[in-house]
């Protein structure tokens, strides 16, 4: 029972961090219609700019809290550009081209900041300093640490805020009214080019913060992370509902506790045939079963059927 | 139009064609040996550029002429020379005949594409992309693990000592005089393989035009107008993709045979996107694009290999950049630039160009 609770617990704290990555995802998505590929990327990005910060701080007197906070202020804002830039680049020139187009960019946008971030950072993974003291909490057997449970707040505030933003703001008004018809919201006085810039940003902006809390988890960080990241945040997104903001928080954490549990129990439901170095598996064959029972996905309520 | 276009790929009656034609064959018959006289080295990155073609001609039906986007091809190819590794190998000591063994291979990783294009071709293509991009990864991570309980794959550390072409006591690894001419190892893979890659010309030239091509090329223009006229979209599509498989599978089975070493290190992700980047550089749907393409994206990374690191180690005294960071820049940068500037590609097919440069409005 304790392992159950044990896995439930590290579920919910990758889950969390997989709801925020898939949040970028869904939004760009739901936007523009476009798997922007290079998300996971923005998301190393995050965590090893970070790392340098919290590295370079590491050595001063100063708390440990204010050390990481200053990691994802810089973070932030630089994921933030290279999120506009992107955008600005590589995909709003192909607005109008055909959907194979941007997506080829995409992967190339993925390919060239990942060896981008290998020349600046190196092949070799940047270590998290020794700096927060492991502070530890015993739950019904199960034990949660401190970094879990600053994860999983972190990650309700960023998803609080953004669901504040788009359902409470003007901003979040317009992002709405563009993503369900961006001719006609051009036409109501929106600028459409401002709210998709503003939509990579902030979702640019949430894989900062993701890319610090999975990099704190794991305590490494390294140039290849994003990819494999990336592609789970995005199968959380299409289980929740591409599109769909709550789908996306939901098919984040249900995606974090279902591949705890399949790695925590495999061994011992297959006899050992197959063990937790299954774990990346989970993933992907629930994307696929997915696609196959429910293609609009948990929450979605458009059919993912336009050619 | 079409009949003159076939003609014109196929058989142009125009003289100086035929001398153009005559003089690349007699080139590319006798590049082995001007290469083997620089050093074996180029001769075996001959025999990969050839197989990279394959796989990108492969990769074209897919890609150019359905308009599917599969980002996890290399998986195919990984299955097609596992199924070889397995059945000409110490390993389990089978020792098949190649000509038994890559239809096999060609079979099962048709199987795979049928398994994998099944439940998701019926959906928009984006979700294809990212479904065979986990496939890709999926591949791997079993290919890394199914040693245990049972020593199939032989985990990380590959299979080796893997069984060459060979008929009866010819074996295309030794090395041999024929008629004066001394043919090495390679060498001798090269014809095969030159001979394997006319005949995926040839079929990738006949499909394009052929009943099947044109389906497909109404489905990548307009799938909901395709599917209008009669075609069964799912059924074409899934042919496509199981078509492309198995040319992943041909081309993983030849090498294995050449490298007579594999494992899950040849299948990663990369090796996906630079056959991607191949048939985008060149033309997507185009075949003779793909194949200047795939041509183009193996020589020039060898060239860098061997200009910029004795460049950087004069000028700097160390490398700062490694080779295969400036590869992976290339593909990255061949692949965004293609599409930004040239999206049809550097020789693009006339229906491709007309597609891709459509103005379509600002809104889509």
């Amino acid at each position: 029972m304790d392992i159950f609770l044990q896995q439930i617990i590290n579920g919910l704290t990758l889950g969390s961090v997989y709801a925020v990555v898939a949040l970028g995802y869904t939004m760009v998505y739901g936007i523009i219609q476009l798997i922007n590929f290079a998300h996971g990327e923005l998301v190393m990005i995050g965590a090893m700019v970070a790392f340098s910060v919290i590295g370079a701080l590491a050595g001063t007197q100063l708390p440990p809290v204010l050390i990481v906070l200053a990691g994802i202020l810089v973070a932030v804002p630089v994921c933030m550009a290279v999120g506009y830039t992107m955008e600005r680049i590589a995909y709003r020139p192909l607005r109008g081209a055909p959907r194979l187009a941007p997506l080829i960019t995409a992967i190339g946008i993925s390919i060239i900041l990942q060896h981008v971030a290998l020349l600046v950072w190196s092949r070799n993974p940047l270590a998290f300093p020794q700096i927060i003291p492991l502070v530890s909490f015993n739950v019904g057997g199960a034990i949660i640490t401190g970094v879990q449970i600053a994860i999983i707040l972190t990650s309700l505030l960023m998803m609080v805020g953004l669901t504040l933003m788009v359902y409470r703001t003007k901003l979040g008004i317009a992002m709405r009214a563009t993503s369900q018809n961006p001719q006609v919201a051009g036409l109501m006085g929106i600028d459409i080019d401002r709210i998709i810039a503003f939509t990579f940003i902030v979702g640019a902006g949430l894989a900062a913060v993701a890319g610090v809390m999975v990099g704190t988890y794991y305590g490494i960080a390294h140039y290849s992370m994003g990819s494999l990241l990336g592609m789970k945040a995005f199968s959380a997104a299409v289980l929740g509902g591409i599109g769909n903001l709550a789908g996306a928080m939901l098919g984040g954490i249900l995606l974090g506790v279902v591949e705890a549990l399949g790695a925590g129990y495999i061994g011992d439901l297959t006899n050992n045939v197959f063990g937790s170095n299954y774990q990346d598996v989970f993933a992907f064959l629930m994307l696929i079963a997915v696609l196959v029972f429910r293609p609009s996905g948990l929450l979605g309520e458009r059919v993912g059927d336009r050619a | 139009m079409r009949a003159g276009l076939r003609q014109m790929n196929i058989l142009s009656p125009a003289r100086a064609k035929w001398l153009g034609v005559a003089l690349i064959a007699l080139t590319l018959i006798g590049l082995p040996f001007a290469l083997s006289s620089v050093g074996t080295a180029w001769v075996r990155i001959a025999n990969l550029a050839i197989l990279f073609t394959f796989l990108a001609l492969g990769l074209n039906i897919v890609v150019g002429f359905a308009g599917l986007l599969d980002l996890g091809y290399i998986a195919f190819y990984a299955v097609g020379a596992y199924a070889y590794a397995l059945l000409a190998s110490p390993h389990f000591d089978l020792h098949l005949p190649f000509w038994v063994i890559l239809p096999i291979g060609a079979l099962v990783a048709c199987l795979f594409g049928v398994l994998l294009g099944a439940p998701t071709l019926k959906l928009r293509g984006d979700y294809l992309a990212i479904v065979t991009l986990g496939f890709g990864e999926i591949v791997r991570i079993f290919l890394n693990n199914l040693s245990q309980p049972v020593n199939i794959t032989n985990g990380p550390q590959g299979i080796s000592r893997i069984d060459p072409f060979s008929f009866g006591s010819f074996s295309f690894s030794q090395n041999e005089t024929i008629v004066g001419l001394a043919f090495s190892g390679p060498i001798k893979y090269y014809y095969i393989l030159l001979a394997l890659l006319l005949l995926a010309i040839v079929v990738n030239l006949r499909l394009q035009h052929s009943r099947i091509g044109r389906a497909w090329e109404a489905i990548r223009e307009d799938e909901v107008a395709a599917r209008a006229m009669g075609i069964d979209t799912t059924r074409i599509k899934l042919l496509a993709f199981a078509m492309g498989a198995s040319f992943g599978g041909i081309a993983g089975g030849m090498f294995a045979a050449i490298q007579s070493f594999i494992s899950p290190e040849s299948f990663v992700l990369v090796e996906s996107i630079m056959v991607l980047s191949m048939v985008v550089l060149g033309g997507m749907g185009n075949v003779w694009g793909v194949v200047l393409g795939a041509v183009l994206l193996s020589f020039v990374p060898e060239l860098l290999r061997y200009t910029v690191e004795p460049l950087q180690q004069s000028l700097f005294g160390r490398s700062i950049i490694e080779p295969e960071v400036i590869r992976m820049l290339l593909f990255g940068m061949a692949l965004v630039l293609m599409m930004l500037y040239r999206p049809a590609g550097l020789l693009p097919s006339a229906v491709r160009k007309r597609e891709l440069t459509k103005p379509q409005g600002r809104e889509a």
